[in-house]
């Protein structure tokens, strides 16, 4: 008898366990579950400020100005419903330009600007443009 | 032709493991409706189920070598070749090449699952004969549906007319020597599950589930794990150094995907321990076997796949995206199955007090269950999520608040586990042996506090904790004679000490690390941490299969000798592709990571540089921890060995 309780503890436990487990992601979720923002997003969710959030899209043509301190650059990103001014002070990506993908990880201000801490461009040259907005999730991981 | 014998032997192979799966489960059939039957039909039947398996891992492993002569010969008629490769490349990246890609690599897979099993045939001598013949007919199956998926959805033997006279080449990220050896290592790691759980099969479906069967799949456990141990260190110090942007872990899904089979293992790991020792913990080590099996498919098929790297895999490749998710629900599910339809028959194993090794293991089991949980959680949703359209991500903010704190409890459990007796302790007698290991942690809190004040909490309670942990995992050694000490205990010790290693390295990084970014012109001194680093030219350098250009920077410690760093932006054209190259200064104390950025037309090159104080104790112990994990292996596997003789002796007086 002393077996079985043991084990209907441990299976109890089990439970409890896989129930925390999804209880703690589920609440942490909830926070971040808008973690990736497309420029339209923010038009129909109103602004996240204060978290860290990804902000993906295009970069749009003519748009990136480099700026005197060599290190930053300032650049829109558009998703051809709305449209975001990001800065970013750092070293952009080798394949961040005109006219291609970027996640950009940082948050936005309350001018509805966004600063970003870190730039992720798409490591494929062949890339699809905006309908595909889920292409822009795509980092620069690429572990094979 | 080559090509073509290569596909013949898959065929083969293919055919051999269907005969092994029939042979088993008829063989098995007859042996468990009678135990006694030593008819002359039923030994055949479960005798031929061995040499099957020996050859079909002979015959994947032949498919696999004619897989890389192709690639070594760079015959661009064969279209995966053609696809990944390039005709220019070093030949380490063409061998490496076979395995970097989708087909290839999923050859590979099946060819270390095929050799596995030919291993457990030919080496498993001590568990009844249907435990055996079925663990291999499970092993059968699991090797069909890749087999199957292979030959009808990625051949990768696949001939292209007209053949080009170049190949497209692999992406530059990949050729790295790292690269190449850190898929095999992973999937090494992946199959070892993938047997441990034929064995938990085996076991559930011969009635046999007990330590007899915890100690043979045991080894393939350690080993398995040792594998994904590695294969995860090397894989965060690769995207450390050749990403180029400075981090150790970014919670990729496809780095998640390697760590969510660990945890698992590790679970598994340590209850295999309970059940093989003490015979407790019976239908909870084959639930964890289930598990682990579960997650390293699911591993293999979020990688491999495509529906990580683009959600919209499916409508690219609807067959092959089909077939997998087909292949996990039958796998995953019929594993379910068995374990609800046999968990009733499984004996209830010894009981324990709360208060002991088991009830920490226990807790172990349940803190990494949630850890798993939590990452399972965050890597799947976005993709259930795209399934219902909408788009979304879950980054490393979710996965530090959610998982960061159990990890830090679980290594409180992790000092204290080892600490406690068998079967029943006190929770005074386990205060007491906490206090040296209490105290290592007030001190180094204390120290930190006062001499860099402004630490944040986590990575503060992680320097605490290690320091504990550090000196809690050395504990069990203190007072025995060392040279006498088995050999397993020492691993135990090891792989704690290599988990308080790493801790402090990732604590360290995140609390002290100190960076520099600029624009730099030639001459200008820039500082960084205690490094005074002065960029002294610019000049282009060209390689086997791509140009660069490389920044010459001088750094300087005080009175110390300078250290030259050169960190260079490569160009490649097969395919076009720009990539930077870090360079990195190791010291006993930490790294010095320099990265090149762009050249403006003003003269300035941008620079970022980090100091990085004992980044290097986090990939030290990794390997501590994989080197325990294989003094356990050696440890046990000499133990069993001398086991045996010693009744094989006796059986002869």
């Amino acid at each position: 008898m002393k077996a079985k309780q043991q084990r209907m503890i441990l299976a109890g436990l089990g439970l409890a366990a896989v129930a925390a487990a999804a209880l703690l992601a589920l609440s942490a979720l909830k926070d971040q579950a808008s973690f990736f923002y497309a420029p339209g997003d923010v038009r129909r969710q109103g602004l996240p400020l204060g978290r860290a959030v990804r902000l993906g899209g295009m970069v749009e043509a003519g748009s990136i100005k480099r700026q005197a301190d060599g290190v930053s650059i300032h650049f829109v990103v558009g998703d051809g419903v709305a449209r975001v001014p990001v800065s970013f002070r750092g070293i952009a990506p080798d394949l961040f330009r005109e006219k291609s993908g970027v996640v950009a990880e940082g948050s936005f201000n309350p001018d509805g600007s966004f600063t970003a801490t870190n730039l992720l461009a798409k490591h494929d040259e062949k890339y699809m443009p905006p309908q595909m907005a889920g292409k822009m999730h795509e980092t620069t991981t690429l572990k094979e | 032709m080559i090509a073509e014998a290569g596909l013949a032997a898959l065929w083969l192979a293919a055919a051999l493991a269907a005969m092994q799966f029939v042979l088993a489960a008829i063989g098995v059939r007859r042996v468990l409706a009678a135990p006694d039957d030593e008819s002359a039909l039923t030994t055949d039947l479960i005798g031929a189920v061995r040499p099957v398996a020996i050859v079909q891992g002979a015959l994947a492993a032949l498919a696999m070598a004619l897989l890389i002569a192709v690639f070594l010969r760079s015959d661009m008629s064969v279209l995966l070749v053609a696809e990944n490769s390039h005709s220019e490349k070093p030949w380490l990246y063409k061998f490496a090449g076979a395995w970097g890609n989708h087909e290839g690599s999923m050859l590979l897979w099946v060819t270390i699952l095929g050799l596995a099993g030919g291993a457990v045939a030919i080496f498993e001598r001590s568990l009844a004969r249907a435990t055996v013949t079925a663990t291999l007919g499970a092993q059968a199956l699991i090797a069909l549906g890749f087999y199957a998926f292979l030959l009808f959805a990625s051949n990768p033997f696949a001939r292209i007319d007209p053949a080009p006279a170049d190949g497209q080449g692999l992406n530059p990220l990949l050729q790295d020597p790292g690269l190449a050896f850190h898929p095999p290592t992973l999937y090494i790691g992946y199959v070892g599950i993938s047997v441990a759980f034929s064995f938990a099969v085996g076991a559930l479906v011969a009635r046999d589930v007990g330590p007899a069967f915890a100690r043979a799949m045991r080894p393939w456990v350690l080993g398995a794990w040792i594998f994904l141990t590695l294969g995860i260190t090397a894989g965060s110090y690769w995207a450390y150094y050749e990403l180029g942007w400075g981090g150790w872990w970014f919670w990729d899904p496809v780095e998640n995907a390697s760590l969510m089979p660990w945890l698992a293992a590790t679970a598994l790991l340590h209850s295999v321990t309970v059940l093989a020792t003490r015979d407790g913990l019976r239908a909870w080590t084959v639930m964890l076997a289930v598990v682990a099996f579960s997650m390293s498919m699911i591993g293999t098929f979020l990688v491999r796949s495509g529906i990580l790297t683009s959600v919209h895999a499916f409508a690219v490749d609807p067959t092959r995206g089909s077939f997998i998710l087909v292949l996990l629900v039958l796998y995953i599910g019929g594993a379910l199955a068995l374990f609800a339809t046999r968990v009733g028959t499984v004996r209830a194993g010894n009981t324990f007090d709360l208060v002991s090794r088991e009830g920490a293991l226990v807790a172990n089991n349940l803190l990494l269950s949630v850890i798993l949980g939590v990452v399972l959680i965050g890597t799947l949703y976005p993709i259930v999520a795209a399934g219902f359209g909408v788009q979304l991500s879950v980054g490393p903010p979710f996965f530090d608040k959610a998982a960061g704190p159990v990890a830090l409890l679980l290594v409180v459990v992790m000092a204290a586990g080892p600490l406690l007796r068998w079967r029943r302790d006190g929770w005074r007698a386990l205060a007491a042996r906490l206090a040296v290991p209490a105290a290592a942690c007030a001190i180094v809190l204390a120290a930190v506090l006062v001499v860099a004040g402004g630490v944040s909490l986590l990575p503060l309670l992680g320097l605490a904790l290690a320091a504990g942990l550090g000196v809690a995992s050395v504990a069990p050694l203190w007072g025995r004679n060392l040279i006498r000490t088995p050999l397993f205990t020492w691993g135990m010790v090891v792989a704690h000490l290599g988990i308080a290693v790493s801790l402090a390295g990732m604590a360290s990084e995140s609390a002290f690390t100190k960076q520099t970014l600029v624009a730099a012109r030639v001459g200008e001194p820039q500082q960084v941490g205690p490094y005074t680093v002065t960029l002294t030219g610019i000049s282009p350098v060209i390689g086997p299969n791509w140009s660069a250009l490389e920044a010459h920077l001088t750094a300087r410690r005080g009175d110390s000798p300078a250290i030259t760093l050169r960190p260079q932006s490569r160009f490649f054209t097969n395919p076009v592709t720009v990539t930077s190259e870090s360079a990195i200064a190791t010291r006993w104390d930490g790294q010095l990571y320099t990265v090149l950025g762009q050249i403006d037309g003003a003269g300035r090159v941008q620079l970022r540089l980090w100091w990085k104080p004992f980044v290097t104790l986090i990939w030290l112990g990794g390997a501590l921890v994989a080197l325990g994990g294989a003094l356990s292996l050696i440890g046990r596997l000499l133990r069993e060995r001398r086991a045996r003789h010693r009744a094989e002796a006796e059986a002869w007086t």
